[in-house]
């Protein structure tokens, strides 16, 4: 099974990245990969967060569901890892 | 209608009911203060942002609504993160409005220019930097809502100088928030928890500040009496159920008494009403409450499960849990149960002085408590004077204990004092503090002074940080290190300096008639007891410790 993500559909200003990643970074919890991109003309943004399996998944997944900005959380294992490979981008436009 | 930003914070603060706010201005809140001059709202001037933000505390502390306090920007912003810290673990509603540099120059590191927003991320419940004059009649009222509804906690709006001075067009007034009642709980989930209850020989209640959140102290006090379970509070939870009943078991933890750790030890059910399960409440997690099943009730889907796997989970309004539950409760006697649990009592009774000194703060607390009115707010700041006042006191109404309890702040008791007595002026307000922690918030002496509030001190003086001393007596092996101070303050004298009356008690006499003289007079007076330098809390559970294995509690009984 691909490894864990967490698909958050958030609002779309300045410092939503920063309330969400700052839950990780205070806890010493690693994200391997952040995807992110601008949905419904702007207005909301999509993230997909690549985590490693880890018992404080569940309690994040609630801390998350507690930001203000954050719409939708969602976990899910179908996202293969590849996703989040930034090389992929650069040989594509190489 | 047009107005400019900081027309518009001023007259939505008044529309939301808000009567007192503290504060200290600056260069990048001028305007807000310009505003305020107009107003009806009675502004504080702390001497110090952090003695302003935990003003507000006290104030929302025994009124259940958002505190409001105001600080410039840069050190004004960085001087009140203490306090923004201490209301996010207790869980304390605060509105904290911060002045900004002008939104061109955020980023250049101008004059008094601090990244408020990212500093204040990880320590508030939601923050907001204001980018237009007009986003702000939508930001304070949310910032309102999100104070005071659900888990409560501080909301900061950062409004840079040039939004507070822009002006804007609208065309009416956003309501002002108001709490709705809460949403029904799930009726099965309430339907297993009076069979929970109904099936346990040996429940006890395990409460704390979400009780007090949620304003539900007679249905507590209703589930207890009828169904004959005694009742165990955190340290938030002190005051929600009278101290005299005889179902009271008091503080549970690291400084808890003994029969209330014995009584958490061989229950078979823990019903836990707003709490989260914090490691100065639980010693040792594996061994908390090892026979009991636990059925949690909490507003924060994220505080379930979080330390200890709940059997039964409920999410939501614990006021509203009860009374959804009461109704459906049949009323067993639980007499084995009701006599173990008295027999505990007097096995294990509750601290007495380890000294015949006349000062010790266990004799000074039960004379505070005989002479002082049943409704008397007390206050403290951090250390042993916390713990004894903790233990000791016998506290018969919710909301007259206000303490820092998860931050832990040093500092917090005197303003917060100040902060309640603001609140309710017809109280008596105590403030019991330590020598350490008095000086670091003592520059509110002046407000104190200029207020004339009925604001006691009670400083208890052993010329040390007694609680750090105590660690280090007992898991340092006596290797006594920084915390002696080696010069004596005379705090009598620095009350009166700032013009308030400063005593200091004779420590070689009884207190009870020098305490009776000066709580008779009303007005703020500084109390100095000259208490045993060395005198330990006990009993303790060392940190990491499962709550079974006390040092004290028998030796001196």
């Amino acid at each position: 099974m691909p490894d864990p993500v967490i698909d958050l559909l958030v609002q779309n200003h300045a410092g939503v990245m920063s309330h969400v990643t700052g839950l990780f970074s205070r806890r010493a919890f690693n994200l391997e990969g952040i995807l992110c991109g601008p949905v419904e003309d702007g207005a909301q943004s999509r993230m997909f967060l690549l985590v490693n399996e880890d018992r404080r998944l569940p309690q994040l997944l609630n801390e998350l569901a507690k930001l203000y900005d954050v719409i939708h959380v969602e976990l899910r294992h179908d996202i293969p890892r590849q996703a989040f490979d930034p090389m992929q981008v650069v040989r594509e436009e190489v | 209608m047009k107005r400019n930003g900081a027309e518009i914070i001023v007259e939505i603060l008044e529309r939301q009911g808000v009567r007192t706010v503290a504060g200290i201005p600056g260069g990048a809140n001028l305007p807000l203060y310009d505003a305020l001059r107009d107003s009806s709202i009675h502004h504080v001037l702390a001497r110090h942002e952090q003695g302003g933000a935990f003003m507000a505390q006290g104030i929302a502390r025994v009124t259940r609504r958002a505190g409001v306090c105001l600080g410039t920007s840069g050190p004004g912003a960085t001087n009140l993160l203490t306090a923004i810290a201490d209301a996010k673990l207790d869980s304390i509603p605060l509105v904290i409005i911060t002045g900004q540099v002008p939104l061109a120059m955020i980023g250049t590191d101008a004059f008094q220019e601090v990244d408020t927003y990212g500093l204040t991320l990880p320590i508030t419940k939601h923050n907001f930097l204001a980018r237009r004059p007009d986003e702000l009649l939508h930001i304070l009222p949310e910032a309102f809502r999100l104070a005071e509804s659900g888990r409560p906690g501080p909301v900061v709006v950062d409004v840079p100088k040039d939004v507070q001075t822009g002006e804007c067009e609208f065309d009416a007034w956003p309501e002002p928030w108001s709490n709705s009642a809460p949403a029904p709980c799930n009726p099965s989930e309430i339907d297993a928890l009076a069979c929970m209850i109904h099936d346990a020989k040996r429940p006890v209640l395990y409460i704390g500040g979400g009780i007090l959140a949620a304003g539900c102290e007679a249905e507590l006090a209703q589930l207890a009496r009828r169904n004959s379970i005694p009742v165990i509070c955190t340290l938030m939870g002190l005051g929600v159920f009278p101290a005299d009943d005889p179902l009271y078991l008091g503080l549970l933890g690291m400084h808890g008494s003994r029969a209330t750790n014995l009584a958490l030890e061989e229950a078979d059910l823990l019903i836990a009403l707003g709490v989260r399960f914090d490691d100065r409440a639980t010693g040792k997690v594996a061994a908390f409450c090892p026979q009991a099943k636990v059925a949690h009730i909490d507003i924060d889907a994220s505080e379930i499960g979080k330390i200890r796997p709940a059997d039964l989970s409920i999410m939501g309004d614990v006021g509203q849990a009860l009374r959804q539950l009461l109704p459906l409760m049949d009323a067993p006697p639980r007499d084995t149960w009701r006599s173990r649990i008295a027999q505990i009592q007097i096995d294990f009774p509750p601290a007495q002085p380890d000294s015949d000194h006349p000062l010790h703060p266990i004799r000074l607390l039960r004379e505070a408590a005989r002479l002082l009115p049943h409704d008397t707010i007390i206050t403290t700041d951090v250390g042993q004077h916390q713990m004894w006042t903790a233990q000791i006191y016998p506290f018969r109404h919710p909301r007259t204990w206000l303490t820092s309890g998860g931050l832990g702040t040093m500092g917090f008791g005197f303003p917060a004092a100040i902060g309640a007595a603001l609140a309710r002026p017809d109280r008596t307000v105590l403030c019991v503090t330590g020598d350490g922690s008095f000086l670091m918030n003592n520059q509110e002496l002046a407000t104190l002074a200029e207020l004339g509030l009925n604001v006691k001190i009670l400083l208890m003086n052993n010329g040390h940080l007694g609680l750090v001393r105590q660690q280090q007596e007992l898991f340092y092996g006596e290797r006594y290190h920084a915390t002696r101070f080696e010069a004596r303050t005379d705090y009598a004298a620095l009350a009166r300096c700032f013009g308030v009356k400063g005593v200091t008690l004779d420590p070689l006499e009884d207190p009870a008639e020098a305490l009776a003289r000066i709580f008779a007079q009303p007005g703020p007076c500084l109390i100095e007891a000259p208490i045993p330098e060395n005198a330990n809390v006990y009993p303790m559970v060392p940190p990491g410790a499962a709550n079974r294995d006390t040092i004290g509690g028998t030796v001196h009984a």
